[in-house]
């Protein structure tokens, strides 16, 4: 009887989870007329798919596609690099001012990020990456939360394996490079995951510091479409529902990694 | 292959603690030398210092003639098997193999070649495609040893690699480390806190305690002639028993007195000891290996012990028997299971002399003969 409850209870909360969802399908298939009639399903013989070959027309969807692709891929490598390599260093290494070096790094995550909108767009602007995806990629290209997530996880890789390495002929780098990052595989998929994510749905520092319609993003390039006098919902429906596709994708492929990263570190925490 | 040399080696952990004083040691090219002690005692410290996983607080470490303290372990040629085993859970049993020579940017066909000719040696051909995930304790152990001697390094070193596994594998990996080290011919140190390994394995074996080296000597010279109580009672299982006494002259030669019984010592310790006479006086505790308690109808009336039995092990043909002394001291016998006693029976036991330890006061044995 109790499974049963709690079945019930699940099933209430995936729908609660999936209308969200439901509605973006349902809206990018939706003409923009029947947006202010139907608030959620219209009926079928209404549904077109007309909203795509708009949204092509209208932008360089395929472009603003590419944009977000180049800069969250290129994150993504940049901050696995920098975050498993300093969660290393944090895991294994004893080294004066540790304990003080983390207290400051988890300090900084206690800073909400719009304080540091201002500082940092003086700091890219004196760099010369204003409208560049340079721009968007070097801010983000240490990332403090990633580095304690790893350092969770490679606290539990035992200092043996790390001599034996030592032994074996590798250098410190070496060490991380051949051992420490493949046995942390579960955690790169968890963080690849994330951080692609964070990177690919970002919206307010793009919309900072992209001047140049070919360099847009994904979602700066979608809000043009909202118009001062109109808005073409169902083509930005159409695009939204385009662009969430790579993330539902990547977390298909990563499922299984992310979910064993996750609960690994819950364990260890 | 090369001669190890340790030169007043000394380890001092940053909190102060000191895990190894003033070592000397010399291990010869080609030897098997096992270091071997209580946990605690330095034996690790010194292998990881060898190795190049500790630094070395003060003293001289030499491989081959060079001073090697300051070098990264990588650049000392040396190989080690860690008690975890340490393998690469990523890698498969032939990634592991190889992974020391591609460190070492050897070709790929030479890497190949070496890797399966280690894995034939150690009959882990079948298992070459396997994650060490899905082998047992004893094939890991195997392919440890594999990752190390791939290498052909000037020494191998050993960190308690029999301990994970059960008895009966253990017996077997013994034998079969032994041989090994003499087909390869390398210099090995092996560390382990289990004698009997100690005793069958080492050329020699180097006993720890404390921190300090007690003795190095071969197997057979450390039972015979331990430099002091501690070697004599940690070599030898069951241990020996300690026994206060004194010896004292007496109109037959010297005498001992202990428990409260007198042992005519006659002319047993001549052969022993070079200067008998100058034993009276000096001897504060006597040790009496178990199996060297003899039938009491084999040594004269004057040399035996009186007590009671407390407790018996009985081990197919021989049986351990737990007895008090007429003052209480306990002491074990290893005598043969023919008899069987049962606690609370009175009991005489023989002393052979020439079976007898002797310890001063400090603990040192007295000088044995040669």
């Amino acid at each position: 009887m109790r499974r049963v409850v709690v079945y019930i209870v699940l099933v209430l909360f995936s729908f609660l989870c999936l209308v969200p969802i439901v509605w973006l399908v349902v809206s990018a298939f939706k003409a923009n007329a029947d947006f202010q009639t139907y608030a959620f399903m219209p009926p079928v013989d209404r549904l077109t798919v007309g909203n795509f070959p708009s949204l092509f027309r209208q932008m360089p969807f395929l472009r603003f596609m590419m944009n977000s692709f180049f800069v969250a891929g290129v994150t993504v490598i940049v901050q696995l690099f920098f975050s498993s390599l300093g969660g290393f260093a944090l895991a294994k290494y004893a080294f004066a001012g540790k304990k003080t070096i983390m207290g400051i790094m988890l300090a900084t995550m206690m800073i909400p990020g719009p304080v540091l909108l201002a500082p940092m767009y003086e700091l890219i602007y004196h760099l010369g990456l204003i409208d560049s995806h340079l721009g968007l990629i070097v801010p983000g290209m240490v990332n403090v939360f990633g580095m304690f997530l790893f350092r969770q996880s490679m606290v539990s890789v035992p200092d043996e394996m790390l001599q034996a390495a030592r032994i074996d002929g590798c250098n410190e780098f070496q060490i991380f490079w051949h051992v420490v990052l493949p046995v942390s595989r579960p955690m790169v998929g968890a963080f690849c995951l994330i951080a692609f994510m964070g990177t690919w749905n970002s919206f307010l520092w793009p919309q900072i510091i992209l001047q140049s319609s070919d360099r847009f993003t994904l979602p700066i390039g979608l809000n043009q479409m909202v118009g001062v006098y109109e808005a073409d919902y169902g083509a930005m429906m159409a695009g939204t529902l385009l662009a969430v596709l790579p993330v539902v994708v990547l977390f298909f492929l990563l499922q299984k990694e992310f979910i064993a990263g996750l609960t690994k570190g819950a364990v260890k925490g | 292959m090369a001669d190890i040399a340790f030169r007043g080696v000394n380890k001092i952990y940053p909190n102060g603690f000191k895990a190894v004083y003033d070592l000397d040691l010399e291990i010869q090219d080609g030897e098997f030398l096992v270091m071997v002690g209580p946990s605690g005692c330095g034996k690790s410290t010194t292998l990881r210092m060898l190795a190049g996983l500790e630094a070395i607080s003060s003293g001289d470490l030499f491989i081959a003639g060079e001073r090697v303290n300051d070098l990264h372990p990588r650049t000392r040629n040396i190989a080690m098997v860690f008690q975890s085993y340490a393998l690469y859970p990523h890698k498969t049993v032939q990634g592991n193999i190889e992974f020391p020579l591609r460190m070492a940017k050897v070709s790929k066909d030479e890497v190949r070649a070496r890797a399966l000719k280690v894995a034939r040696m150690l009959e882990l051909e079948p298992l070459l495609h396997r994650k060490p995930g899905l082998l047992s304790g004893g094939q890991r152990q195997r392919v440890a040893m594999a990752r190390a001697l791939v290498r052909d390094p000037v020494a191998f070193l050993l960190d308690e690699p029999l301990s994970n596994l059960d008895a009966k594998l253990r017996v077997q990996m013994r034998a079969e480390i032994a041989a090994l080290q003499q087909r390869t011919g390398t210099t090995t140190v092996y560390v382990t806190h289990d004698q009997v390994e100690a005793m069958t394995m080492g050329d020699r074996v180097a006993v720890f305690k404390e921190g300090r080296l007690q003795q190095v000597d071969t197997p057979q010279r450390l039972f015979e002639r331990p430099v002091n109580i501690f070697v004599g009672s940690f070599i030898g299982s069951p241990s020996m028993n300690l026994i206060a006494a004194h010896v004292e002259p007496a109109s037959d030669g010297l005498a001992l007195t202990l428990a409260g019984e007198r042992i005519a010592l006659g002319d047993g310790l001549a052969a022993r000891f070079d200067n008998p006479g100058a034993l009276a006086g000096v001897v504060a505790q006597i040790g009496l290996r178990p199996e060297d308690v003899v039938d009491p109808h084999l040594v004269g009336a004057d040399q035996r012990l009186h007590g009671r039995v407390v407790m018996t092990e009985l081990l197919g043909r021989e049986q351990m028997v737990y007895l008090d002394l007429r003052d209480g001291t306990r002491v074990v016998a290893r005598l043969h299971a023919d008899h069987r006693l049962h606690s609370g029976a009175a009991i005489t036991i023989g002393i052979d002399p020439a079976r007898l330890y002797l310890f001063q006061a400090d603990g040192r044995a007295l000088a044995y003969i040669g």
